[in-house]
């Protein structure tokens, strides 16, 4: 009888101090049931991917506003990669023109949303990743 | 204003109007007739809406004439007819050469104002080479570290021609140091430089989140440099306080107006308490709001922030000069409400924005670019932006005569209303202790946080549209705007242009401003004198900022602050 | 290679995993905290307490500080609330520790109450047994706070440290006995607020009065200014004062024996209610049995005797 629960950390990288969005998603996920940590503003890539590590999270999702998609998401996934923990889920939101989310999308970023996203939508994507991963890595 | 006898002539009639409109009640066009901002709105206005419009001096207490006092109306008593806004397109990006090439550009078309953005490495403090600016140099403004850069940026630019708005706010100061000493460079005299600094610094807790230090160290280098440019620099305007971006982060229309307006409060007696005379400082203060979609709510804040103003300064801080009085703004349309959807349709929410703006009695107006959601603008976008102004200013009508909708009972009644709601909230604010205290227990960042959620779950929900994004959307949707790309060469040039000049500087020279800062920093004495000898050794945005980071510590969130809601 | 093998190796990602195993009761991981038990009894676990805004996350952000620089491995773990109504819940007691990131003698992971009314989570007594394997010298606890005495903190905990603000006058007055039944150590934290010499001098008198004899612990009341770290140094010195008066005069052992009695019973009625839950699964016809209560045919307790028998001779 195990008694799972969605955890997801929320972070906002790079220097931009917008966290509107990132607030409304902590909600909304919390709403859903989900356990959200959220670390808050100007977070490393190294801080990041440590916390998600500690907190044994299912996904992480980051916010940019700044244009620095390009740099910050890259970043994370190596980090992920180095320390062994790319089979968390990795999504993220903001200002990113198409082409960049295709990119983004190819390099390993689960789904990017882009504004106007209804909060919904990130519930729905979360939970069926979670449980396709769950499904991949039954342990112990 | 309205006589007794037809007041209560006018409550029966309105009761048998309201019998006849009953019928009509199950059928509803919206699901709920409410403001952007979450207020109900009644039925139907009329006269007796307006609290207190029997009394005989109603309409000289509240509305009177334009230019003259509670400003209700508007700062000046013929408005755009004898002068129109500014029209002040922020801009800014790249390196300083490309910036210098777009001022350039502008004073050619015939402008007069230059509106400076910076990118987040400048504004959070740290130069282009640190590990924390990677990949955001030059992306959402114009990189600045040493005065090397800012030489450039007014390049061929006589500072005594033009008045230059800088937005940036923790390290505002070493900014406006280095244009000051560009200034002395060219021989041009102090007194002649104008200009305006958002230099916001509480609003930045609140809503925009770009602080480096706790607040008491930023009030006083804030205090600081006001009582520098009271001496030395009086064209300046020190501080623009701001609502724009309490807005965005999602507040109401009255969270901006009372947060806006209480962090202006917060100022002007921190600057009384600094010993400074109250109308020495406040005649050069302005303010900065956001012009959001709901039409009638925002001219009616910008009409309730003129009133407020004016009667606090003239009755609480004892201000005897008028120019102490008025609340002069700079407006912007709201970067949140455009949409990545049919993107296009942002020009017609940015017109309708900025109509408000001017029927609201801004003194200076920014539009903002159909593709803000999906990248920086593009030159077409920056065009047809600036155009709607114009179209507005030559083409409608609606500067033909100043403040048009005086006496509209609904915008009356709810200007009155957005009043009543901030004087609630400002009595709140008194009440946790004062500003700095509502900051740190997260009093503002949870209201607004609250606001935002629920203006989200009534898109879901449907109570509200937004065009092509939760009704009336396009399958399939192809955008076929451009796009702009910063090119990544610009960063590379930049991090090797600061390295160049630390290289070269006289870095005794540098040790010593800087030892000499932290020494000011530590004790009294004017930090914007030392943070002035700083930039003309060169020193860089950085390394004055670690200084001041070392001695005064870095600010951190407290957890109630970021809480979601 | 073997989860425990990635643990006893020190890998963080296996530390974590086991806690995720344990705290959702996954398959197995009885058999994991078995085998940890073997190595456990050599962490010390601080409790720290308080009514909201009485800035224990800082407070546990300056003991991690002092603590690392004792050369100490900490653990920590901080519970939020669950709401009852969704299950989610936000955890946002990270926010301050972002200056250990990447420092490997600090590990920190925060949880969810999920149901637990104490001020803890369930897994919490779990919890610090991995940490304990795992080699930390400190597991720094740190409850809900939300306005309520968190008892479940002395199950949990070799030393309780309560720390209050000068605001928290009202709440402390309301769970005045319940704090001070906790308390081994008063924490007035934010001391350079106004109201803050009041409220010591009060609490050292009623600390006072409570002692029982000259021998008993005598209960500090150290003002802190946790955002500057200011006497943090001295609150380290009584958290370690206090651990040598109860090793010496045998209150430690006597305390931690307690905890295990507790333990076990906690264990024997988990396993009971669930297979008790597990027994009646698809035979419970609920909705009849409350019919038949509410319509006065029969009663709770012959409806449990009746539950009760079938389940002990199923067995």
């Amino acid at each position: 009888m195990t008694e799972q629960k969605i955890r997801v950390l929320l972070a906002k990288p790079g220097l931009d101090g917008h966290d509107r969005g990132i607030k409304v998603i902590a909600a909304a996920f919390r709403d859903a049931g989900m356990e959200v940590i959220y670390t808050g503003l100007r977070q490393t890539p190294d801080m990041i991917v440590n916390a998600a590590i500690q907190e044994d999270v299912d996904a992480v999702g980051v916010s940019i506003l700044s244009g620095a998609h390009m740099t910050l998401f890259p970043a994370i996934l190596d980090m992920m990669k180095e320390k062994g923990a790319d089979d968390i889920i990795l999504f993220g939101g903001g200002i990113i023109p198409d082409d960049d989310k295709e990119k983004l999308e190819k390099l390993g970023v689960a789904k990017v949303f882009t504004p106007g996203a209804p909060t919904e939508e990130a519930i729905e994507f979360i939970r069926k990743a979670v449980k396709a991963k769950n499904e991949k890595d039954k342990l112990v | 204003m309205f006589s007794k006898k037809f007041l209560d002539k006018l409550k029966e009639d309105k009761a048998t109007w309201s019998k006849k409109a009953e019928k009509f009640k199950d059928k509803k066009s919206m699901p709920r007739f409410f403001t952007v901002s979450s207020v109900d709105i009644d039925d139907l206005y009329t006269p007796d809406s307006i609290k207190g419009a029997d009394a005989d001096d109603h309409f000289e207490k509240n509305i009177n004439f334009p230019g003259e006092f509670p400003y209700t109306r508007g700062v000046h008593h013929t408005m755009y007819r004898s002068r129109l806004w500014t029209m002040r397109q922020f801009a800014g990006m790249g390196t300083p050469r490309q910036t210098n090439k777009r001022f350039h550009y502008i004073l050619k078309q015939g402008g007069t104002g230059l509106s400076t953005a910076f990118d987040l490495p400048t504004l959070m403090g740290y130069d282009s080479d640190h590990s924390r600016s990677l990949g955001e140099v030059g992306k959402c403004g114009v990189a600045v570290d040493t005065l090397a850069d800012m030489e450039i940026i007014f390049d061929g630019i006589e500072l005594d021609k033009v008045s230059t708005s800088m937005t940036i706010n923790s390290p505002a100061s070493i900014l406006l140091a280095m244009y000051l000493a560009v200034a002395e460079k060219q021989g041009i005299p102090f007194k002649k430089v104008r200009g305006t600094l958002q230099n916001d610094i509480l609003k930045e807790y609140i809503a925009q989140k770009e602080f480096i230090y706790p607040p008491r160290p930023s009030i006083r280098l804030i205090t600081d440099m006001m009582d520098y440019c009271t001496k030395h620099v009086p064209q300046w305007n020190t501080i623009s306080i701001s609502g724009y971006h309490i807005r965005e982060a999602g507040a109401t229309a009255v969270q901006e107006l009372a947060f806006t307006l209480a962090d202006g409060f917060q100022y002007i007696e921190s600057a009384i308490e600094d010993g400074q005379d109250v109308d020495d400082f406040a005649p050069r203060l302005s303010y900065f709001f956001n012009a959001h979609s709901d039409f009638f709510e925002e001219i009616c804040k910008y009409r309730a922030a003129r009133r407020i103003v004016a009667k606090r300064m003239r009755y609480k801080y004892k201000a005897k000069d008028p120019k102490s009085w008025l609340c002069r703004f700079h407006t912007q349309t709201a970067g949140c409400s455009l949409t990545a959807q049919q993107p296009e349709n942002n020009i017609i929410r940015v017109a309708l924005q900025a109509m408000s703006g001017v029927l609201g009695g801004t003194q200076s107006l920014h539009t903002n670019s159909m593709d803000e959601t999906l990248a920086l603008p593009s030159e077409k976008a920056v065009t047809i932006a600036l155009r709607t102004q114009q179209i507005i200013a030559y083409e409608t009508g609606v500067t033909n005569t100043p403040d048009p909708l005086a006496g509209s009972y609904y915008i009356e009644a709810l200007t009155d209303q957005m009043e009543a709601e901030a004087e609630k909230y400002f009595e709140e604010i008194e009440s946790r202790g004062g500003v700095l205290q509502c900051i740190e227990e997260g009093f503002f960042q949870q209201e607004i946080a609250r606001a935002a959620y629920r203006h989200q779950l009534e898109l879901e929900k449907k109570d509200r549209i937004i065009v092509g994004v939760n009704d009336f959307v396009m399958e399939n949707e192809e955008i076929d705007i451009p796009v702009l790309k910063i090119d990544p060469e610009t960063e590379k040039e930049q991090v090797a242009f600061v390295k160049k000049i630390k290289a070269e500087r006289d870095n005794g020279a540098v040790q010593e401003t800087l030892a000499k800062l932290r020494e000011v920093s530590k004790n009294d004495g004017n930090t914007f004198e030392a943070l002035y000898e700083c930039s003309k050794a060169y020193a860089s945005v950085g390394e004055m900022c670690d200084v001041l980071r070392e001695e005064w510590g870095e600010y951190v969130e407290t957890a109630a602050a970021m809480k979601p809601c | 290679m073997d989860i425990l093998n990635r643990f006893y190796n020190n890998e963080i990602r296996a530390l974590s995993r086991i806690i995720s195993y344990v705290e959702n009761r996954s398959d197995g991981y009885r058999d994991l905290l078995a085998k940890l038990y073997k190595s456990v009894g050599k962490s010390l676990r601080i409790g720290i307490t308080g009514p909201p805004g009485a800035g224990k996350s800082t407070l546990v952000n300056c003991l991690i500080t002092e603590f690392l620089k004792l050369d100490k491995k900490v653990g920590v773990i901080a519970v939020d609330p669950t709401s009852p109504f969704t299950g989610g819940a936000l955890l946002g007691d990270r926010v301050r520790i972002n200056e250990f990131s990447g420092d490997n003698n600090v590990y920190f992971r925060s949880m969810a109450t999920r149901g637990a009314s104490g001020g803890l989570t369930t897994a919490t007594n779990n919890v610090t047994v991995i940490y304990d394997a795992f080699g930390f010298d400190i597991t720094l606890i740190e409850t809900v706070g939300v306005g309520q005495v968190e008892l479940d903190i002395i199950d949990n905990c070799d030393i309780v440290v309560v720390t209050i603000v000068p605001e928290s006058g009202d709440a402390v007055q309301t769970m005045k006995a319940g704090l001070m039944e906790i308390a081994n150590i008063f924490c007035v934290n934010k001391a350079d607020r106004p109201g803050s010499g009041r409220i010591i001098s009060e609490l050292r008198q009623t600390m006072e009065h409570r002692k029982k004899d000259d021998d008993d612990w005598r209960i500090p009341v150290i003002p802190t200014e946790a955002v500057s770290a200011k006497n943090i140094d001295k609150l380290i010195a009584k958290i370690l004062a206090y651990v040598d008066f109860v090793k010496t005069n045998g209150m430690f052992e006597i305390h931690r024996r307690k905890q295990i009695q507790k333990q076990i019973m906690n264990v024997l009625l988990y396993r009971f209610q669930r297979d008790f839950l597990e027994s009646l699964r698809g035979n419970l016809q609920l909705e009849n049995i409350i019919n038949d209560i509410y319509n006065g045919k029969t009663n709770p307790y012959s409806v449990g005797d009746q539950l009760y028998n079938q389940f002990s001779k199923a067995d």
